[in-house]
């Protein structure tokens, strides 16, 4: 029978959460690194016992963590992030030069085919590879090397690349996403990288439709059809039906196009969620109603899913990572909130319940579904 | 023997329960201190040092004998009793709260 495991990253640690494919009673590991701020933890494709873990701390700077048994037991591997070559600057808040200084790991994005490799999207933004299991790590150069890299900035939430796609169906290509650089395509295997934001428009950089400088805060896809790419960026959902050569808005009838997550159901191509959030001031869901909206068709139309979700006094965030889905039928759709919530809904969204209420303030989720 | 009490945190890294204990054949220096406690415990790499620059993480201070060494050049030597074993160097994650 399958089963589930979420992986949660926290604040304070990492938590596993487990089920079988009901998805109704629930198991609870961890904390893991307590005390730790833990910003992302992935399986592997290729075995899914193999776990990468983003440990994190102002003190005590990065670490990353392994596991071969699911998340039983982990080993520290290699924590040395080393730029290639002279770093160089990019913009800083107020537009001045600023060294590229490394802080921390934020997406771990495991090979599709070799457990070994994992690719690291890490601030200040740039691509790192390791092939040996974590233990060494080098950069991708290409990417920080896009002749744009002088003009990115940082988003509030620092200079991050927090989204990496692998494509399945073209082993070479791939996608990330940098906040505030905006989102970058490389179709040979991460050597070369062209900027995919035709289409975007942003009223907070000084050209809105510059080739860098958008706020893109997620970008998700189906693996079965990986050139349709849908993004939440900082205002409004786009969608491209081209590999990200050109991007439409879908906003359609959302309360509010701001928002963090995005993602897609397993096997409905053109059901889409995101989680509204009321500004890029506020940080909350409009009107206390913590809603997550779907849409059948692609965007534009979307419906709000609110059962068993807190419709009054509800001030959480739901950050970048903290959406996920699983692989079954139904289809499970998995969200993390700042207020320490991780719900699951085991029927593609109509009705919801917590897994957990009370954890630290949820930085990201992952979903395996297991044989 | 030099004594080495760590924070919490990473005690829990190295996977260490008490205070670690370092042999050094040269001179007894903050540097060489801590060359040897990464030495012994690689996991340690860039979590007390920036793992460029050797520099101290600026969270990070050393005290010995009742003394800051934080801003002390790493090739200072280090105070007798801590060449001797008589008193401890102690990492310390600055006090920030959260």
């Amino acid at each position: 029978m399958s089963r589930v495991r979420v992986l949660v990253g926290t604040k304070k640690g990492a938590f596993i959460l487990s089920s079988d494919a009901k998805r109704a009673r629930w198991d609870v590991s961890g904390p893991h690194f307590g005390g730790w701020e833990i910003y992302h933890v992935k399986g592997s494709p290729a075995d899914p016992n193999r776990l990468y873990a983003s440990q994190s701390s102002g003190w005590f700077g990065q670490v990353v963590q392994r596991s071969n048994d699911g998340g039983k037991t982990w080993d520290a591997v290699g924590n040395k992030f080393a730029y290639d070559g002279v770093p160089g600057t990019h913009q800083w808040y107020d537009g001045t030069p600023h060294p590229w200084e490394f802080k921390r790991v934020w997406h771990f994005e495991p090979s599709l085919t070799d457990p070994d490799t994992v690719y690291a999207g890490v601030e200040d933004a740039a691509l790192f590879r390791s092939t040996d299991g974590g233990q060494n790590w080098e950069e991708l150069p290409g990417l920080r090397g896009h002749g744009t890299g002088p003009q990115w900035a940082p988003g509030a939430g620092g200079m991050c690349l927090h989204t990496i796609l692998l494509d399945p169906s073209h082993p070479k290509r791939m996608y990330v996403a940098i906040s505030s650089a905006g989102a970058f395509r490389s179709d040979d295997a991460g050597k070369s990288w062209k900027a995919i934001t035709k289409g975007l428009k942003s009223q907070y950089i000084p050209d809105p439709e510059a080739e860098v400088g958008h706020c893109v805060h997620r970008i998700a896809f189906n693996r079965a059809r990986p050139d349709v790419l849908f993004m939440q960026k900082h205002w409004d959902v786009m969608r491209s039906d081209n590999a990200g050569d050109l991007w439409r808005e879908i906003s359609g009838n959302l309360p509010s196009d701001f928002g963090f997550v995005i993602d897609v159901h397993a096997h409905e191509l053109e059901t889409v969620y995101v989680v509204p959030i009321k500004s890029d001031s506020e940080h909350y869901p409009p009107d206390g109603k913590l809603r997550v909206y779907r849409s059948r068709k692609g965007g534009d139309e979307w419906e709000a899913l609110t059962d068993g979700l807190p419709q009054s006094d509800c001030y959480v965030n739901v950050l970048r990572d903290s959406m996920a889905v699983d692989s079954l039928d139904p289809c499970g759709v998995y969200f993390g909130t700042t207020g320490g919530q991780v719900y699951a809904s085991a029927n593609a969204g109509d009705r919801w319940a917590p897994i957990v209420r009370d954890l630290p303030a949820v930085l990201s989720v992952e979903v395996q579904t297991l044989a | 023997m030099i004594r080495v009490v760590l924070p919490w945190h990473l005690r829990n890294l190295a996977r260490v329960s008490d205070e670690v204990q370092l042999d050094l054949a040269g001179p007894v220096t903050q540097g060489a201190v801590l060359d040897a406690l990464e030495a012994r415990y690689p996991v340690l790499r860039g979590t007390i040092r920036d793992h460029g620059t050797v520099k101290r993480r600026p969270f990070i201070r050393f005290f010995a004998c009742e003394r800051d060494l934080s801003h002390q050049p790493p090739d200072t030597p280090l105070p007798d009793a801590v060449a001797s074993g008589a008193e401890p160097l102690l990492v310390i994650g600055a006090i920030a709260g959260g």
